[in-house]
């Protein structure tokens, strides 16, 4: 009697203590799997290559209706203030509600800066302001930005916005400025930062419980964002542009 | 005998020139700029390099950052402002082109214009919003990770 129960309590503490080995195992491997990760990620003084291509992937049926979590956490982190009325607001993120009219399927979806491979933006530029990184990202060099919003009217998406006001208070690593276009950068200062960080959008809707938006870079198979387009593909809007956007949608 | 007469008169001048030199540097028209201490010990460069070439400087790493994702510390306008941005006595940032501070006294002095603050933020960032809560943030999703896995193993489930 005794013996068996002592049998059954030995049994019990092995299993115990080789699944805490197993744990201890597995937390010692962990941090060096990510060391592998940080040896990858790019060091502040190395340029951006072609080997990465960031992009979002917006899941659209995840997308709640009324809700605005992606351009509150992208007004937070970019430092854009509503000052002047919806005119001429800032806005790098805009939600756009669809309707099928045949179904009545009412969906709704962030739309901001499609960061094209092709981007018609940096094609009608006049002074080179507009431009797209080496890693797919499509900015304005405010720098040599003259205002003349001619990549405003070529946007097919109609992303950009205009600075019309002068601005105080900006954020140290999101400098923006009067009389010079802006629009999404993808959060560059974050994926500059190099320690895996995502956007301010897909962070504020994971966030809020939706986890509709997913960054990544699309050029890594083994991605999050690379493993999801090759499952579910991901929609490109407008593809009859072929611009070849980086922000992909499903659902739509 | 007339020689000595201009050596003398010469010498006179030079006095005067020189005290009248004197005079402008303490109390004088156009009031020289008043440097602002920096809290670091030593700037990147000498200080005489500095003041002819920081825009050079600044120029070149502009487009290193802004075209090729380049962002070193050395000659960072980001890190320039942290370092040379002075407090109030209640600690608050006071910005670096406010009259009379770091960029501006200098500027005001020379008569040149800077761009730079129509677009650049002019104190340093809140430190609660800068890399500590990066790390922290880095920090928790480790736990985070390791709590899951001992869970998950704990509970016979492959991890």
């Amino acid at each position: 009697m005794s013996a068996t129960s002592d049998t059954k309590h030995d049994d019990a503490r092995r299993r115990f203590l080789g699944r805490m080995a197993q744990a201890a195992l597995l937390a010692g491997l962990a941090p060096g799997v990510a060391l592998v990760e940080v040896a990858r990620a790019r060091s502040a003084d190395q340029a951006v290559t072609d080997a990465q291509r960031w992009g979002l992937l917006v899941d659209s049926n995840k997308c709640a209706q009324g809700c605005d979590a992606c351009v509150r956490g992208c007004n937070e982190e970019n430092g854009l203030r509503p000052g002047h009325g919806p005119a001429t607001d800032p806005q790098w993120i805009r939600i756009v509600t669809l309707r099928d009219r045949e179904s009545g399927r009412v969906n709704s979806l962030p739309l901001m800066c499609q960061h094209c491979a092709e981007p018609p933006c940096v094609d009608v530029c006049p002074t080179g302001a507009s431009f797209k990184r080496a890693d797919g990202i499509v900015l304005v060099d405010k720098h040599i930005c003259i205002g003349c919003r001619y990549c405003m009217m070529a946007c097919p998406y109609k992303a950009r916005s205009f600075v019309h006001e002068e601005l105080h208070d900006q954020k140290p690593y999101a400098p923006r400025g009067k009389g010079t276009v802006e629009s999404c950068t993808l959060c560059v200062q974050r994926i500059d930062e190099g320690k895996g960080r995502t956007t301010a959008c897909a962070e504020a809707c994971a966030a809020a419980g939706h986890e509709a938006i997913l960054f990544g870079d699309l050029n890594d198979p083994r991605s999050d964002i690379a493993r999801a387009v090759a499952r579910h593909g991901g929609a490109r809007l407008r593809a009859d542009l072929e611009l070849n956007t980086g922000v992909r949608y499903l659902g739509v | 005998m007339r020689l000595i007469r201009i050596t003398r008169g010469a010498g006179l001048g030079l006095l005067l020139l020189a005290s009248t030199g004197l005079s402008m540097a303490s109390e004088s028209r156009v009031p020289l700029p008043d440097i602002v201490k920096a809290s670091g010990a030593q700037c990147v460069e000498p200080n005489a390099v500095m003041r002819r070439d920081h825009m050079r400087f600044l120029y070149h790493q502009r487009t290193q950052t802004v075209h090729r994702g380049i962002r070193t510390k050395r000659y960072s306008l980001r890190v320039c402002i942290a370092c040379h941005a002075a407090r109030d006595p209640e600690g608050q940032a006071i910005p670096v082109n406010a009259p009379g501070q770091f960029c501006s006294s200098c500027h005001a002095y020379a008569g040149v214009r800077i761009d730079c603050f129509e677009c650049h933020a002019t104190t340093p960032e809140k430190r609660a919003g800068g890399a500590a809560a990066t790390v922290k943030q880095g920090l928790s999703g480790w736990v985070g990770r390791i709590k899951k896995t001992v869970t998950k193993v704990l509970e016979g489930s492959p991890p």
